[in-house]
């Protein structure tokens, strides 16, 4: 008896893994079923559905970033301080208090190109009518990602502190102004009001929930910090897992059905 | 319903007309035929009066603590959501008050630009005998521009919107000029910058009395 042999019938191995060793079909299927992680995936696919000239594997891609930018993330977290008196100098001291400082750099790269990633992921599911039923509601979830990949670009982008951090959060949030309804200077806004007395003005408007305040401020760096760390990440998280089921029960990974 | 259909679609010539005849007799007149009407008349009666009481009674037991349970659990959820979205609204903010007394107007020269209070969104200009309060807000995007002496204008960094003294843009995509904050002299003499009113030029606004001071 081999040694791999007594760890394969060792009770530690029998309790992780509750299959024979995947050396024939049906093992291989057992594998893929009993797996938390890997059921999401389909259990067989076809040759040409994961041919790089078909997906460019941007889908994966796009996730291998996701998953970059989470580890590096986590750890930059370690050095982070989201406070005005903070934040700045915590970004440049990052280069000289911890070895391998670039892991901010990877983050930064990491994010520019899962933006990059997803656009061209849309655009090859696109390209080769991947969105068609019953993929439809998949596309829907997709685009959810796509949002939501954006939002947190652009949370992340304050972060730094920097002067193009405050000008660009300034002016992009300045859009959530002219919301219809919610921004208080957005169409059918003046409607709302009681008596005279407007429900919606600056100081109660889509913008002012965005940055905690009228203005970029520390209650908007707070608030974009909890944003881009955790309530967009475990969002993703949860949108990313259905849009991977779905790709097994829609027929697995494009092409026709 | 039930009734006229099937009695319609056989068709069949004597004994459609009576069964068509019934349905109306029992509702209508008292036409009917007499071994037609206790039919329908004497058992559905007793039976339904019964099933309706067992049946509404059963609901009362079963239907009545769901409905109050998920009507306790839908409001409970409403206004938890509402609570939340409250709760993002804080009830005290650490920023500069919308009303500032600014000191005298002989504490303003002739032709200059104050940048004091440019934390606080303003500029104060005296300049052809108006003192007037201009928001720091570019008219573009937002941004903060900058008063350069030199070159006596503002200049945005963002975009490079240029603005006269007197707030008018000039240059860069800004599309309309700065806009001013109401101003008035207080009980003391001092002047009073108030955040909460604005005047645009490009609305004929700043021909209002509020939106300078004359010295």
């Amino acid at each position: 008896m081999s040694v791999a042999d007594f760890i394969r019938n060792s009770q530690v191995w029998k309790s992780i893994f509750r299959h024979p060793a995947p050396r024939d079909r049906r093992n291989r299927v057992v594998v893929m079923l009993t797996n938390v992680f890997l059921h999401l995936h389909p259990v067989s696919v076809r040759k040409s559905g994961i041919a790089l000239s078909y997906t460019w594997c941007m889908g994966g891609l796009t996730f291998f970033m996701f998953l970059e930018l989470t580890i590096t993330g986590v750890l930059l977290m370690f050095y982070y301080r989201p406070t005005l008196e903070h934040a700045y100098n915590d970004i440049l001291l990052l280069r000289d208090v911890a070895t391998l400082g670039i892991l901010r750099e990877l983050h930064r790269w990491g994010a520019h190109a899962m933006v990059i990633t997803i656009w061209l992921h849309m655009y090859r599911v696109f390209l080769t009518g991947s969105y068609k039923p019953p993929r439809e509601f998949n596309w829907g979830v997709g685009v959810l990602l796509l949002v939501m990949t954006l939002l947190l670009s652009f949370t992340g982008y304050l972060l730094p502190w920097d002067q193009l951090a405050i000008w660009a959060i300034t002016v992009g949030s300045n859009m959530a102004r002219a919301t219809p309804f919610l921004g208080h200077e957005g169409p059918g806004a003046s409607f709302l009001q009681v008596g005279g007395v407007p429900l919606i003005h600056s100081g109660s408007d889509a913008r002012f929930l965005l940055l905690g305040g009228r203005f970029v401020s520390g209650d908007t760096l707070l608030r974009f910090y909890v944003l881009h760390c955790v309530a967009i990440p475990l969002a993703v998280g949860v949108l990313i897992a259905v849009h991977f089921w779905r790709v097994r029960k829609d027929g697995g990974i494009s092409g026709p059905l | 319903m039930a009734d006229p259909t099937p009695s319609n679609v056989p068709g069949t010539p004597p004994p459609a007309t009576p069964a068509a005849g019934t349905p109306t007799s029992t509702t209508t007149t008292p036409v009917a035929a007499a071994p037609a009407a206790p039919k329908p008349a004497a058992p559905p009666k007793p039976a339904a009066k019964k099933g309706d009481d067992r049946r509404g009674f059963l609901m009362g037991m079963i239907g009545s603590p769901f409905a109050a349970a998920w009507t306790f659990f839908s409001v409970t959820m409403v206004v938890w959501t509402l609570g939340t979205l409250r709760f993002l609204f804080p009830n005290v903010l650490a920023e500069p008050p919308s009303r500032v007394k600014i000191g005298l107007p002989e504490g303003y020269e002739e032709g200059k630009v104050v940048d004091k209070y440019k934390d606080q969104n303003f500029w104060v200009v005296r300049y052809n005998g108006e003192i007037y309060a201009l928001s720091t807000t570019c008219t573009h995007l937002g941004c903060t521009p900058n008063w350069l002496e030199s070159a006596q204008k503002f200049k945005c960094p963002c975009h490079g919107s240029g603005f006269y003294i007197t707030g008018i843009n000039f240059e860069g995509p800004a599309p309309r000029p700065l806009e001013r904050w109401a101003i008035s002299v207080g009980d003391d003499g001092q002047l009073l910058v108030d955040k909460s009113k604005k005047f645009q030029q490009e609305r004929g606004e700043w021909s209002n009395s509020e939106s300078f001071i004359k010295v």
